[in-house]
């Protein structure tokens, strides 16, 4: 299988704070890979690092044939490759949920407004959110909002999403409502990177655990490994998660 | 000794219209002026930046007194020709009020959340379509209240212009002053002028900033 993202040796360093402490690790085509461990472990970091949106200092990035640790990267060309999703949405307050949505394919990809406009409603419908199109995202609970959010990344046709703890700010029934939007795309065979705090979800969905641990690899495997911890950390992270 | 009639009143009339031109020219050429020094402000270049905040710093610590009387009598120096009074006033406070907007719109660009720039850069849009589409149309909402507010000090700020031997308000009270002598009535009538031209402006500004709060978008 073919790696759609390749770390190897990642460090990166906010001043004194060294928070990526030589990262490796692969993710092939269709695989959804779910990083876990506690705060600070650098898990966020790792990923906004997939997009680009951290320089790093040391090691290699390879993400859909982009070489990111590259100074001359293409961003542009990155993101077109790959979608992110944050924790707090940050859809635009100015434009509803269809605008939304619309507004990368008609300025990056040139679609025309019908055009855009129907690939918004067919990314809406696929999240269950059809009736919302013309809603502005004050007018939507938190679920509703990452649902739009979650749409506005798959309307740019991505290879590949990341997903930045992005059921952290939701009650749990909200919470439920975007992963199972989750775990459509997954079974659509979406590669995905997903930072979660969420055991029962990643143990689920997810065909590869990466567990993090002071800004390094800690332990990797598939799923089963949350119920059978080889690392005492992850043990202990486990225990106290559950 | 003649005193205060209609005919001074429809001078006054004549002379606040320009106080309003004057006004308007100041505010569209600061505008436009501002704008560009505005997105200097926060340009990616640092070149760029520190010759925008070097252009702030100098207009807003200069007094528009002194910036009108280097336009006007500079430029005749340079070998020009005596500038018109309109065209000196015109561009002095041009610059006076490019200065004062570019900060305040900067302010109010850079109040937009970071996420949303990080929404859009994540979007491959480009710095530009992330401006105008995304950062721009929140950022005017933000603004509106303070522009509105500084136009008012704009309009004031005209009455400077007679310092160079534009007729606009001020002067046209002074010069009816000198044929009536009759200070205290036509320097009170002239103020109430200035405050039938400021009072709806600040009452919009007020009105603006409360839905504004309302919405909270």
């Amino acid at each position: 299988m073919s790696a759609v993202v390749r770390l190897s040796d990642v460090h990166k360093r906010f001043g004194a704070v060294t928070v990526l402490n030589g990262v490796s690790f692969e993710v092939g085509r269709g695989e959804v890979a779910a990083v876990i461990g506690q705060s600070g472990s650098g898990k966020s970091t790792a990923l906004r690092c997939i997009d680009a949106l951290e320089r790093i200092e040391q090691g290699t990035i390879e993400v859909c044939g982009h070489a990111v640790h590259d100074p001359k990267l293409d961003r542009r060309a990155l993101r077109c490759d790959v979608g992110i999703v944050f924790q707090s949405y940050n859809l635009f307050p100015h434009l509803t949920a269809e605008q939304n949505i619309m507004l990368a394919p008609t300025c990056v990809k040139s679609l025309s407004k019908a055009d855009a406009r129907t690939l918004a409603r067919d990314v809406l419908a696929r999240v269950g959110l059809a009736e919302k199109a013309d809603h502005y995202p004050e007018q939507l609970s938190g679920g509703q909002q990452q649902r739009v959010a979650i749409a506005r990344s798959l309307a740019m046709q991505p290879k590949l999403m990341l997903f930045d703890e992005v059921t952290s700010a939701l009650d749990p029934q909200l919470t439920g409502e975007v992963l199972k939007v989750m775990e459509d795309l997954a079974r659509g065979g979406m590669t995905m990177i997903l930072v979660t705090h969420e055991m029962s979800f990643a143990r689920k969905v997810a065909s590869k655990i990466i567990y993090m641990h002071k800004g390094t690899v800690w332990e990797t495997g598939p799923g089963a490994i949350i119920d059978a911890p080889q690392t005492l950390e992850l043990r202990k992270f486990v225990g106290g998660e559950m | 000794m003649p005193t205060f009639t209609l005919v001074h009143l429809e001078y006054l009339s004549w002379a606040a219209l320009w106080t309003i031109g004057l006004s308007v020219i100041a505010f569209i050429g600061g505008g436009i002026l501002g704008f560009g020094v505005a997105m200097a402000r926060i340009a990616p270049s640092r070149v760029l930046r520190t010759a925008a905040m070097v252009y702030i710093q100098l207009v807003q610590g200069t007094p528009l007194l002194i910036l009108l009387f280097l336009i006007y009598f500079g430029v005749a120096i340079l070998g020009f020709n005596q500038v018109p009074a309109i065209l000196a006033a015109s561009l002095g406070l041009t610059i006076y009020a490019s200065g004062f907007l570019a900060e305040i719109w900067r302010g109010c660009i850079q109040s937009v959340p970071k996420t949303q720039w990080e929404a859009a850069e994540c979007l491959a849009l480009t710095r530009w379509q992330r401006m105008t589409r995304v950062i721009l149309p929140q950022a005017i909402r933000i603004a509106t209240p303070p522009t509105v507010g500084f136009m008012v000090q704009i309009v004031k700020n005209t009455s400077l212009a007679s310092v160079v031997g534009f007729i606009e308000l001020a002067q046209a009270g002074k010069i009816i002053n000198t044929s009536i002598y009759e200070p205290f009535t036509i320097f009170v009538i002239v103020a109430i002028f200035y405050f039938l031209i400021c009072f709806p402006l600040s009452t919009w500004s007020r009105s603006l900033e409360r839905k504004l709060n309302v919405s909270g978008r």
